[in-house]
């Protein structure tokens, strides 16, 4: 029986910058538009997910992706391949500007960009790219064995997880000369432990550029230290609560507000940041004086992307300081019309909420009487205008009095709004990792609207 | 279930294409649909490099998926067009059984050696897999198959002009424009062709195309400080471009407007207990919601445990023939059959040829969702040794695994409509077309808006309501139900997209229904943060 190879498909595979110029040069020369924008997505994706102690499904993907945007006056369109042949290039081309000419114009329109400068954000970690099929196995078994240890006067405590290793190279040309590369990483792991009765249920989370910022051992350990602390849920009278939301919780709500900051929907009436007379509340109060949100991808927490689909730089921007609202997100075409800077979208260069320095651990210490959220599940929208949100808690939903858990509690439906939330706040923790390109803090929000009981476990 | 109900589906949909698309073209609709296409012999070839490759390499099992997806999408607001992008994505998936672990890799790279190092790196994984593997991983027989099968269409929506649907929903828009306080419309065309190739191990050779369509259109009134938008329920189908056309969504879309306008004048609904007549418009994605997630075997089993969550459905021992989930008037078909549904192939991506079954007999929960590798686990509960054909992948870069198919609620036997419910009905509201929605990971609790509401007083439409949302446990909401639709008001909604598993895949799934009454549902004022 012949003895598969090392890792077959790997990151090694990525597009380098040298090869992603020469495609997309290829891809340029062409066009016969007057306009022409490249963008190639190179990616490794490898995966391994687990559930009662075995390896469900475990993957190794590979592809390329090329997007080719064309305009012929003012008239836009693209198409895209991941077969990347000269025929299917000068295909993929050709059908761009075919549907280019079909379609109406757009008054909107605006060239390409020319050559730009970015800043140097370096966001691919080896450690992350080269985690193999059998470095994810022990891992999963890592936490598989934290989890059984630290749930053991449970019983047998059930587990499942995702381990996913990512790494992108993003390469963005035009036809008036600019090209951009970036490469990048990412890790998530995140883990489920219940309890054998099915009355207890835990779930933990770490993501990060870098794979080594994970510990596998320690995801299990608090998953399973919150199934088991989280059995025998009790029913308590849903309502107006004191809240003190984990980091992954806040990292569930506060990037609801990425729509609401967009400049246009602001200025056209149809934001939680639209003045009732017209206009935008840029410079108003709209959160507790303690808050701050920004993206900024050189920030060493975040590693954001520094640039967009477009090519345009994506720089540093506060969209709320101290409680004031300073920017909104604009795109190119309405930054020009407003007579304003382009920032791209709110979430491009990664997202930061920062404002306070305790643990979590002493946001519950000074809590009299409240909820702790561990995360939470199925969030809609309700309604633009408060951005009001409707969803449940999950994996852990415990009582606090004075100071100690001191209880588990039946999980809750509640309705919420992330933007009116931040004006109810009590206390701020420290802005924390969350995920690759978050950091989000412990929050401990007042009258936090719990509106009914769920008996999901 | 009775033959009746399932040839009644078969009829009425096929009745109902006929009569949208056959009073256009005047021929008839079974001559006009377009054939199924083979693979071609290097798409075969790059397949069995594969297999080979997987089984020299000590795979038990094997089977390999080639598949090229063209999508494209149209999107529109107002007087322009916001979007127009065409995609193509092509590529294999191999998946691998070694000592009873899966492995799976895909590649874009369509060559031999891209092939061979798939088939590989997928024996790694199976390898690698073993590690963690407290459980074997077991098939049910399946009998091999060779074969070709398309969605029955008359006119390939890709192959379309796109003059033609910029035409259609620029058209559209403007006949909303026409509404006074509506001052945003958007409108748009999602729509697939997926060719996919599956060769196992075990000799079976398929290729199928499916075509999907999804429309959409919304428009957004705004007036004193306020507004209110309405999105028109256009079911996406696996159906072609006569689907889309038999809309007349120019036709249409100044009625559909006007109900944005005429929610800014609507009176804010008093929170409290109502019964609920939910048009088949809303009633599909709460059928979607609390029956076709919770009735998964993998959520029953906890393979969905760490993302979207087990089921109340569970452990299945003591839930087959035993859990009451709504009344004797409540019968809930699974099937990957029905015509113009998003989830209809011949053979599912293990091979396993379509299938037809009840998951809920009045009112009475009788079995899940399955593929080859969950059959076994259940058979002895259910006596079925099959797989109900529930395998899907989202693409040939993703693994496939069990998801959902159409799952709908039959017709009652009296053939009343929803004038006939309303009108035997003294207090209550009645809610059309998806609005919010949000369940927990369960499957207990959930809330659920709509587009546009009514309230009823004394058998009759009262007026137009909003802010409204219903929240209710799932068991007690079934068991509520009181008063179905007959034949006549069957409609079938859809999900284009929806989502499972980690990494997440999107799968396409239809759920038939008919109007129902709910007694005593609690509604919610969404405005009053209630």
């Amino acid at each position: 029986m012949a003895q598969p190879q090392r890792p077959t498909l790997s990151s090694s595979q990525l597009l380098t910058r040298d090869q992603a110029k020469t495609l997309a040069d290829r891809v340029l020369a062409l066009s016969t538009a007057e306009q022409t924008r490249v963008v190639i997505v190179s990616t490794w994706s490898g995966n391994t997910r687990f559930a009662d102690a075995s390896i469900t499904t475990s993957g190794g993907v590979t592809d390329t992706t090329l997007t080719v945007t064309v305009a012929i006056g003012r008239r836009q369109a693209s198409s895209s391949t991941n077969v990347l042949d000269e025929a299917a290039l000068k295909r993929t081309v050709e059908l761009a500007i075919q549907l280019a000419r079909l379609s109406p114009e757009d008054p909107e329109l605006l060239p390409e960009l020319g050559p730009q400068t970015y800043q140097t954000v370096n966001a691919f970690v080896e450690s992350t790219a080269d985690l193999d099929p059998e470095a994810r196995a022990s891992a999963a078994r890592r936490t598989i064995t934290a989890a059984t240890a630290a749930g053991k006067t449970a019983g047998q405590i059930f587990t499942a997880g995702f381990l996913e290793a990512n790494a992108r190279a993003t390469a963005v040309a035009t036809s008036n000369g600019l090209f951009a590369y970036h490469r990048s990483t990412d890790a998530d792991y995140s883990v489920t432990a219940r309890t054998p009765d099915g009355t207890g249920s835990g779930w933990a989370r770490a993501g990060a550029r870098d794979w080594s910022a994970i510990d596998a051992a320690s995801i299990g350990r608090i998953a399973a230290q919150k199934a088991v602390a989280s059995r025998k849920p009790q029913p308590i009278e849903p309502g107006s609560y004191t809240a003190v939301l984990e980091p992954q919780a806040v990292n569930d709500l506060i990037p609801l507000l990425a729509n609401a900051l967009a400049a246009r929907s602001a200025d056209e009436g149809r934001s939680p940041f639209s003045k009732p007379d017209g206009g935008n509340r840029i410079g108003e109060k709209v959160a507790d004086e303690r808050v701050t949100l920004y993206s900024d991808p050189t920030d060493r927490g975040l590693l954001g992307a520094p640039f967009d689909a477009q090519g345009l730089p994506i720089g540093r921007t506060v969209w709320i300081e101290k409680g004031v609202l300073k920017n909104l997100a604009y795109t190119r075409f309405w930054a020009q019309k407003q007579g304003k800077a382009p920032t791209g979208n709110a979430l491009a260069g990664g997202l930061a909420l920062s404002g306070g320095t305790k643990s979590t651990e002493e946001i519950i210490a000074g809590c009299a009487r409240g909820i702790l959220v561990t995360h939470f599940f199925y969030i809609r929208s309700l309604d633009p205008r408060t951005v009001l949100q409707t969803g449940l808690t999950r994996d852990g939903t415990f009582l606090i009095e004075n100071g100690k858990i001191t209880r588990s509690l039946k999980n809750f439906r509640w309705n919420e709004s992330p933007l009116l939330m931040l004006n109810r706040l009590e206390d701020i923790g420290r802005p924390e990792p969350t995920e690759a390109g978050r950091l989000m803090p412990a929050l401990r929000v007042r009258d936090f609207n719990f509106t009914s009981l769920s008996d999901a476990v | 279930m009775s033959p009746t109900r399932r040839d009644f589906i078969r009829a009425t949909t096929s009745t109902a294409a006929a009569l949208a698309v056959g009073h256009h073209l005047r021929l008839s609709p079974a001559a006009q649909t377009l054939p199924a296409p083979g693979a071609d012999a290097a798409v075969v070839d790059l397949a069995n490099e594969a297999l080979n490759a997987a089984r020299g390499a000590g795979a038990s099992y094997a089977d390999v998926r080639i598949g090229r997806y063209r999508r494209q999408g149209v999107a529109t607001r107002e007087r322009q067009v916001t979007g127009v992008s065409d995609s193509e994505s092509y590529g294999l998936g191999v998946r691998t059984l070694v000592n009873g672990s899966w492995g799976f890799a895909a590649t874009s790279v369509m060559t031999r050696a891209g092939a061979q190092a798939a088939a590989l790196e997928a024996i790694v994984l199976s390898r690698a897999a073993r590690a963690v593997q407290a459980r074997r991983v077991e098939l049910a027989p399946v009998k091999p198959v060779t074969g070709t099968w398309i969605t029955p269409v008359m006119r390939d929506p890709l192959e379309v002009p796109l003059e033609e649907k910029v035409a259609l929903l620029l058209a559209t828009n403007e006949a909303a424009l026409k509404v006074a306080n509506v001052r945003f419309v958007n409108s748009s065309l999602a729509l697939l062709r997926e060719v996919k190739t599956l060769v196992t191990s075990e000799g079976t050779n398929v290729t199928q195309t499916m075509i999907r369509v999804g429309p959409a259109f919304s428009a957004t009134a705004i007036g004193s400080g306020d507004f209110q938008s309405y999105d028109e329920e256009l079911a996406p189908r696996g159906s072609g471009w006569e689907y889309v056309e038999s809309l007349n969504m120019p036709g249409n879309a100044e009625r559909w407007a006007s109900i944005a306008a005429e929610k800014l004048k609507a009176k804010s609904v008093q929170a409290g207990q109502y019964d609920l007549i939910l048009e088949p418009t809303n009633l599909w994605l709460t059928i979607h919601e609390s029956i076709g997630h919770p009735t998964e075997l993998d959520r029953a089993i906890g393979e969905e445990a760490n993302y979207a969550g087990t089921s109340f459905v569970a452990p299945p021992e003591k839930m087959i023939g035993q859990l009451q989930y709504g009344p004797p008037i409540m019968n809930i078909q699974a099937d990957r059959t029905q015509e113009a549904s998003l989830s209809r192939v011949a053979w599912d991506d293990e091979g396993v040829p379509a299938d037809t079954w009840l998951i809920v007999e009045k009112g009475v929960f009788k079995d899940y969702q399955t593929t080859r590798e969950q059959a076994a686990r259940i058979q002895k509960l259910t006596g079925v040794t099959r797989s109900h054909g529930c395998s899907f992948a989202e693409s040939w870069n993703a693994v496939q695994f069990q998801r959902m198919p159409n799952i709908s609620l039959l017709p009652a036997d009296t053939d009343i409509g929803v004038n006939d419910i309303v009108a035997a009905t003294e207090r209550g509201i009645l809610i059309r077309n998806r609005g919010s929605w949000s369940i927990d990971h369960q499957r207990y609790n959930f809330q659920f808006s709509g587009q546009a509401f009514y309230e009823i007083q004394n058998g009759k439409i009262a007026g137009m309501l909003r802010d409204v949302a219903y929240q209710a446990n799932t068991p007690a909401f079934w068991r509520s139900m009181d008063m179905i639709g007959g034949k006549s008001s069957y409609w079938m909604g859809g999900a284009f997209t929806d989502g499972k598993g980690e990494p997440s895949q999107s799968n396409s799934v239809s759920h038939g229904c008919v109007p129902a009454r709910f007694r005593n549902v609690t509604i919610l004022n969404t405005a009053k943060n209630s």
